[in-house]
């Protein structure tokens, strides 16, 4: 195994409020090693921007972080100051949101607001730092880039708004993406267009990318690993071949089963009845348990913790050997 | 056995005049922008059947949705609905009673429903406005009934929109759809706001609704998978026009026109195959300014002079229509079935 960049150790959001604290993340554990792609996935509300945004220092008041750890390269991160925070945030660690339209300045020109990210995060003058945006532009895939450049974002299009967007992630030449829903907004031709690139990218330069998006198909392509997250709580974790293929946490295997496929007919998509709890209103035990078709006894009482199954972990009872002869009746 | 058609559209168009003001034409000596939105659409949709609509954004579905329920006036051609067309003022008593048998759910289900009003009044209004029931007493249980229907509680009639989730909303949208009886439903991206799971509950409910009021779709989606689960026949738009009118199965399996071969190319892949996908090249262009002769052919492998040149013209190819020059010589398709 590679080195590993990011460890991520019982990490909690919270949220205060009248009624009291509101978990959005409940101790998610992961790490991310140097140059690997690992997907998050989960429905809305699962917690997966949150843990981004929780990672990069993001979070909106009166969001905070309620407890674990964040280590990233071997330093703690997560209790540093904005002032400690800030030679990370943007030069050693970018994100890509996912609306390209309100991810840039639309009153200034494209090679401006790279430029100043650039001069922020290196110490380049005017007029290397013009060289290096239009490097960038041209690195993702934008046509005449010394051109382009003092284009304003409102004469590009939504897929090429996402390449100026992952130029500017790029500038800082960060050892880590944080791509929050990066092609959600975007059409399936322009989609693969970007993944493509995002997925070249980090090969060429060893970035390691955490994915979040709630498209199956993108992770498939994208990610060497992927979680599985369900209310806040990872329900899988394992290699993306595994998890796909042969998904083993009930919720898992609805999520799949719920994807219309392209080959072949199915007549019923697999449902799962009901949806995500809110988070004042979390179930005694396994989160998923009022949906759970395989649901027993434990799963009322205690919420399972992560048990390693082949290569995947699987937060769920039935992989547990004290009740392997239980679930079998 | 050939089932009779519910829907004719016939040679659509839809011009939007996106031009400025006349005095800041004056001025700045601009010519009149005309976006040609919707471009000489022709449909048959059959009864009972689902005809789904796909393409980029921009590529003019929505129009084409909102025309033939009514809710856009087309600019030229015909839309005929159980034999009435649309636009004949002459029959005003058939038109209202039509309006009633064609429904629309919408993309964004938070959107879509009355914020100030309690759920029951919205599903309500429909029946209402049509005189559907006689009397107070039935309207209030036509309501819960078709609460059931949708999968929801009875008494969810005295909650406010915004107390459900994405998927329950749209379970509203679709109750009040179902409120007027109708036969033809309009869903326009009904499941792209909402998350995987949720959009499996919501399209095996569509299918079911389906199949027990025999109600006959028009789907309009840009996601392929969905698509590929719910029609039986499939149009694929681009730039406003029709390219590729295909049985669902064939479609997929054998598509002709090389715009749908490329959208085919650039579904994401499941099944971990290792295939790469192959991004499209380029993107849709402007539609202010299309691209003359075939509007496909600035990102089109096969092109050649006359589809610079000329417009193809639809035609019909082993029961599909295709719009492409390459196809009508036989250049495109051959190559593959090799």
């Amino acid at each position: 195994m590679s080195e590993i960049l990011l460890k991520i150790k019982d990490l909690i959001v919270e949220f205060p409020t009248r009624r009291g604290l509101l978990r959005a993340v409940d101790k998610v554990s992961f790490e991310i090693s140097k140059g690997e792609v690992l997907g998050i996935v989960g429905e809305s509300g699962a917690g997966k921007s949150l843990t981004g945004a929780a990672i990069i220092g993001l979070l909106e008041p009166p969001g905070r972080i309620g407890g674990g750890e964040i280590i990233f390269d071997g330093q703690r991160i997560d209790n540093l100051s904005d002032e400690q925070m800030r030679p990370l945030r943007g030069k050693r660690i970018a994100m890509i949101f996912q609306d390209p339209l309100t991810s840039l300045n639309p009153l200034y020109r494209i090679g401006e607001q790279l430029v100043e990210t650039i001069q922020t995060h290196l110490s380049m003058d005017n007029k290397q730092a013009r060289i290096r945006a239009i490097e960038l532009l041209d690195e993702v895939g934008i046509p005449a880039p010394e051109t382009r450049i003092d284009a304003y974002p409102h004469q590009f299009s939504g897929g090429m708004r996402q390449r100026v967007v992952i130029a500017l992630a790029l500038a800082g030449e960060p050892d880590l993406i944080i791509a929050d829903e990066p092609t959600t907004a975007l059409d399936v031709s322009v989609q693969a267009q970007i993944i493509s690139l995002l997925k070249n990218l980090c090969k060429e330069r060893g970035t390691a990318i955490m994915l979040i998006t709630h498209d199956m198909g993108v992770i498939a392509e994208t990610a060497d690993r992927m979680a599985v997250m369900y209310s806040g709580q990872i329900a899988e974790i394992g290699k993306t071949y595994d998890l796909i293929r042969n998904p083993k946490h009930p919720y898992s295997v609805g999520l799949m089963g719920s994807i219309p496929a392209i080959k072949g007919d199915v007549k019923r998509l697999v449902q799962i009845p009901g949806s995500m709890p809110r988070l004042n209103n979390i179930p005694k035990g396994c989160s998923f348990n009022p949906r759970c078709e395989k649901v027993f006894e434990p799963c009322y009482i205690k919420r399972s913790p992560l048990i390693d199954v082949g290569n995947s972990s699987v937060a769920c009872w039935l992989y547990d050997e004290e009740y392997k002869g239980a679930k079998k009746k | 056995m050939k089932k009779r058609t519910l829907v004719k559209v016939r040679n659509l168009d839809r011009l939007f005049d996106v031009s400025k003001p006349l005095l800041n034409r004056i001025i700045e000596r601009e010519e009149r922008k005309i976006l040609r939105a919707v471009d000489d659409v022709s449909i048959d949709i059959e009864e009972g059947e689902t005809f789904a609509l796909v393409g980029e954004s921009g590529s003019g579905k929505s129009t084409v949705a909102k025309m033939v329920v009514g809710l856009l006036p087309p600019t030229k051609g015909s839309i005929e609905i159980d034999g009435i067309d649309l636009s004949d003022k002459s029959k005003v008593k058939e038109l209202r009673k039509l309006r009633s048998e064609i429904q629309m759910i919408f993309q964004d289900p938070f959107a879509s429903l009355n914020p100030r009003w309690r759920v029951e009044k919205i599903i309500a209004e429909p029946i209402r406005s049509f005189s559907l029931e006689k009397n107070e007493k039935a309207i209030i249980a036509k309501v819960a009934e078709l609460l059931t229907l949708v999968g929801l509680d009875p008494s969810d009639g005295r909650k406010f929109p915004h107390e459900f989730s994405g998927g329950q909303r749209q379970r509203i949208c679709i109750a009040r759809a179902l409120a007027s009886k109708p036969k033809f439903i309009v869903c326009d991206e009904p499941t792209s706001a909402l998350d995987v799971s949720v959009q499996a509950q919501i399209l095996n409910l569509m299918k079911d609704l389906q199949d027990e009021f025999s109600l006959t779709f028009l789907f309009i989606s840009h996601d392929l998978s969905v698509v590929r689960h719910m029609a039986n026949r499939i149009g694929v738009m681009y730039l406003g026009r029709i390219v590729e009118i295909s049985n669902s199965k064939d479609l997929f399996e054998n598509p002709k026109h090389p715009y749908t071969k490329m959208l085919l190319d650039a579904i994401p892949d499941l099944e971990m195959s290792g295939k790469n996908r192959n991004p499209i090249e380029g993107e849709i262009p402007n539609p202010i300014d299309p691209p003359k002769g075939c509007t496909f052919h600035p990102r089109c492998p096969f092109v050649n002079e006359r589809c610079r040149k000329e417009i193809p013209m639809p035609i019909e190819k082993d029961g599909s229509i295709i719009t492409c020059h390459g196809v009508e010589e036989g250049r495109i398709g051959k190559e593959q079935g090799a």
